[in-house]
C-alpha cells in the first residue's frame, strides 16, 4: 500500500506544488504534536487530512497560518518560505482558513462577517473611513454586491438577510457564511478545518454540495480538509493523508488508505 | 419574499424627542424634593407604559429611518433647553457638564466598545486635559481652542506610555494596567507643588478672539449666565464628537475594531493588523476624554487631584455599561441620567450613590446590554439594500 502511495505521489510531483512540509515539528511542553511532518500538496488538489484526534491535523493548520510558531521545519507556499511568518502574512501570502468551532463574529451581521475576510481589498486609510464618505459609499456598495453575490450561490436565503447578526442562525449557515469570508479573498489555498462539526446528517450531505460549489466557481483553487466524517472524504478528496502522533502514517487514494493496515490500527486500535 | 416594508413615519420620533425634552425641562426647574420624586416615577411609568403598548417599538423603528432628523432634532432640543434656562448658572453648568461627560464617554466607548481595550483611568486622561488648560492658560498665550487640541494631544501622550502593557495584556490584566495609572496619576499630581499638590491649580476662563467667556452676555436686554458661552461651544464639541464616534463605527476601520475585539486571532488570520487598530482606538479615545478635560477644566476654574480619582473614572465606566456599550446614542441617554439624577436628588445625600450603584445592578441584571442597546451596523443611516 505504501509503495502505491508513493506512485501516486511520484504522479504529483510532476505537477507544480503549491505547499509543502518539510520535517514540521511543533511541541507543547512534553507533547510532541507534529513530529517531523513532510507532507506536499499540489496545486489544484483537494487533499483530505485524516488520523484520529490529537493526531496533529488543527495543530498543522495553525502551524501553517502563523497562529503556533513551528519549533523545527519549513513551510514553504508557492516557493516562498512562511515557516515564521505573521498570520496576516500568511493570509496576504493567499492562504484562508475555516475554523473547527466556528469563529464567526456572532454579534455582528451576515455583511460584515463576510467582510472581515475581505480586509486586504478595503481601504484602510483614517482619513478615507472617517471624512471621504462619498468614496468609502462607493466602495462600500461595491462590497456589498460582492459578498451578496457570493452568498447567494450557496444560500439565496441568506442573500436577503446581509444585514441580520450571524449569531441567529443555525449551524449550517454559520459554516457557509465561514466559507465566503474565506473565499472573497480569493485564495491560492483554502484550509477547512472539520467543517461538518457539529452538523445533522442532512446538513453535512449539503454542506458537501457547497464545497463542490466552491471547486465549480474556482477551478484553480487548492482545498486542505480536515474531517471526521469518512462519507465527506471519500466523495470529495483527490487524495488523502492520514496522520497520527503528529506524523504521516500513509497517503495515497482514499480507499486505498482505508485498506492500510496501520491506519485501521491507528482508527480501531487492532493490528 | 417578503414585500417591502414601508418606510416608518418621522413623526413618532420627533414626538418622543419632544416628551422627552419637555419632561428633562420639568425634571431640571424642579426644586422641591417631593416634586422630584413624582416626576422621576412619571417619568418611569411613562416608559414602561409605552413599552408595554408598544409606542418604543414604534419609535425605534421611526428612529432607524430618520436617524438624521432625530439629530437635528436633539440640537434644537438642547438649545431649547438652554434657552429656557439662559439665566440660571445651575442648570446650565449641569448641561455643560452632561455634554462634556458625554465627549469624555464617546472617546470610552471607542476603547472599550469598539476595540475592547478597558481603560480604568478615563477620569485621569480628563485630568490631563483640565491640568493643561490651567497650565497653559495661567503661563502662555496659546489660543484657548488649541489649548483643547494641546489636551487632547496630550492625553493620547500620556496615554501611549500605557499602550506597551496594554498590547501585552489582555482582558483584566489590562484593566489593572490602567488602574494602576488611574492611583499613580492622583498621587503624582499631589506630591507635585508646580502642579499645586493636593489644593489644585485655579483656571483661567475660556477667551475666544478677545471675547472672555466668564462675562456675562446681554442679548437684546436679557442677561444670561455666561454659562452659555461654555454650553454653544461644548455642544459643537459633542456633536463633532459624536459624528466622528458614529463615522467610525459605520466604517471599515469599525468593523476592525470590532473583529478584534470579538476574536483577535480570527481577525489576525484575515490580515488585520491588531496591535494598529488597538493603538489608533486607544489614541482616539484618549484624544477625546482629554480635550474634553480641558474645556471642562475652564468651565470649572478649578483644578486638584481629587476630582480626578479611580471612582470617577468608575463613573465613567459605568455611564457606558448603562447607556448600551457601543451605542453613541446611548451614552449621551446615560450621562444625563448619572449626571443630572445625583444632583436633582439632593435630599438623599450619600444615599444617592447607593441608589445610583442598584440602578446599574439593576440595569445589568434585566439589561445586560444596556438601556438603549446597540444596533447592528448600518454604514449609512436610513441606507437600504
Amino acid at each position: 500500500m505504501a509503495a502505491a502511495g508513493a506512485a501516486l505521489f511520484l504522479r504529483m510531483a510532476t505537477v507544480t506544488v503549491l505547499l509543502e512540509t518539510q520535517g514540521l515539528v511543533k511541541r507543547f511542553g512534553g507533547v510532541v504534536a507534529l513530529d517531523g511532518l513532510d507532507l506536499a500538496v499540489a496545486e489544484n488538489e483537494i487533499l483530505g487530512l485524516i488520523g484520529p484526534n490529537g493526531s496533529g491535523k488543527t495543530t498543522l493548520f495553525n502551524v501553517i497560518t502563523g497562529i503556533y510558531a513551528a519549533d523545527g521545519g519549513r513551510v514553504t507556499f508557492a516557493g516562498a518560505d512562511i515557516t515564521s511568518a505573521s498570520s496576516r502574512a500568511v493570509y496576504r501570502a493567499g492562504i484562508a482558513r475555516t475554523f473547527q468551532r466556528s469563529r464567526l463574529a456572532l454579534p455582528l451581521s451576515i455583511f460584515d462577517n463576510i467582510m472581515i475576510g475581505n480586509h486586504q481589498q478595503l481601504t484602510q486609510g483614517l482619513w478615507f473611513n472617517l471624512m471621504r464618505r462619498r468614496a468609502f459609499r462607493r466602495e462600500f456598495e461595491t462590497a456589498y454586491r460582492l459578498a451578496r453575490e457570493l452568498i447567494d450561490a450557496f444560500e439565496p436565503a441568506l442573500a436577503e438577510r446581509m444585514f441580520e447578526p450571524v449569531g441567529g442562525l443555525p449551524m449550517i449557515d454559520r459554516r457557509r457564511i465561514e466559507i465566503c469570508r474565506a473565499l472573497i479573498s480569493q485564495p491560492k489555498l483554502l484550509l477547512l478545518d472539520e467543517p461538518s462539526a457539529g452538523m445533522t446528517h442532512d446538513e453535512t450531505a449539503e454542506l458537501m454540495n457547497d464545497i463542490f460549489l466552491v471547486r465549480e466557481r474556482n477551478a484553480a483553487l487548492t482545498i486542505i480538509i480536515i474531517e471526521h466524517e469518512m462519507g465527506v472524504i471519500e466523495r470529495i478528496t483527490d487524495r488523502c493523508v492520514v496522520l497520527n502522533f503528529g506524523r504521516k502514517i500513509a497517503e495515497g487514494r482514499y480507499r486505498d488508505i482505508t485498506a492500510d493496515a496501520q491506519v485501521q490500527e491507528a482508527y480501531l486500535g487492532v493490528a | 419574499m417578503p414585500a417591502e416594508k414601508p418606510e416608518a413615519a418621522l413623526w413618532p420620533v420627533l414626538c418622543a424627542l419632544a416628551c422627552a425634552t419637555v419632561y428633562l425641562g420639568a425634571l431640571l426647574a424642579a426644586e422641591r424634593q417631593t416634586l422630584i420624586i413624582a416626576l422621576l416615577a412619571v417619568g418611569v411609568a411613562a416608559v414602561a407604559g409605552a413599552a408595554w403598548f408598544g409606542l418604543l417599538e414604534r419609535v425605534g423603528r421611526s428612529f432607524t429611518a430618520h436617524e438624521n432628523a432625530f439629530g437635528g432634532g436633539a440640537i434644537v432640543a438642547a438649545l431649547a433647553l438652554a434657552g429656557f434656562f439662559h439665566d440660571n448658572h445651575f442648570v446650565l453648568l449641569l448641561m455643560v457638564t452632561v455634554l462634556l461627560y458625554s465627549v469624555a464617554t464617546l472617546g470610552l466607548n471607542v476603547q472599550f466598545g469598539y476595540a475592547g481595550v478597558v481603560n480604568f483611568a478615563g477620569a485621569s486622561f480628563f485630568g490631563i486635559g483640565a491640568y493643561t488648560s490651567a497650565v497653559l492658560n495661567a503661563q502662555t498665550n496659546v489660543p484657548h481652542l488649541l489649548v483643547i487640541v494641546i489636551g487632547g494631544l496630550l492625553a493620547a501622550l500620556a496615554g501611549s506610555l500605557l499602550l506597551l502593557p496594554v498590547l501585552r495584556t489582555r482582558g483584566h490584566y489590562a484593566a489593572v494596567v490602567t488602574i494602576a495609572f488611574a492611583l499613580l496619576f492622583k498621587t503624582f499630581l499631589e506630591v507635585n507643588d508646580v502642579l499645586g499638590g493636593p489644593q489644585g491649580m485655579q483656571v483661567k476662563g475660556m477667551t475666544l478672539f478677545g471675547w472672555s467667556f466668564n462675562d456675562s452676555i446681554e442679548i437684546g436686554g436679557i442677561s444670561a449666565s455666561f454659562y452659555l458661552n461654555y454650553f454653544v461651544l461644548s455642544l459643537l464639541m459633542l456633536i463633532g464628537a459624536f459624528v466622528l464616534v458614529q463615522r467610525l463605527e459605520r466604517s471599515w476601520i469599525g468593523l476592525n475594531l470590532d473583529a478584534l475585539r470579538l476574536d483577535e486571532t480570527a481577525a489576525a488570520c484575515f490580515g488585520l493588523n491588531v496591535a494598529r487598530w488597538k493603538i489608533t482606538a486607544f489614541l482616539i479615545g484618549n484624544f477625546l476624554i482629554g480635550a474634553a478635560g480641558a474645556l471642562f477644566g475652564m468651565v470649572g476654574g478649578f483644578v486638584a487631584p481629587n476630582n480626578y480619582t479611580f471612582a470617577d473614572s468608575l463613573i465613567l465606566v459605568s455611564i457606558l455599561l448603562l447607556g448600551g456599550i457601543g451605542n453613541p446614542w446611548g451614552l449621551v441617554l446615560a450621562t444625563i441620567i448619572v449626571v443630572v439624577l445625583p444632583e436633582k436628588l439632593q435630599t438623599l445625600q450619600e444615599y444617592r450613590f447607593f441608589l445610583y450603584a442598584l440602578m446599574v445592578i439593576a440595569v445589568l441584571l434585566f439589561r445586560p446590554e444596556g438601556l438603549w442597546p446597540r444596533p447592528v451596523r448600518r454604514y449609512f443611516s436610513g441606507w437600504r439594500p
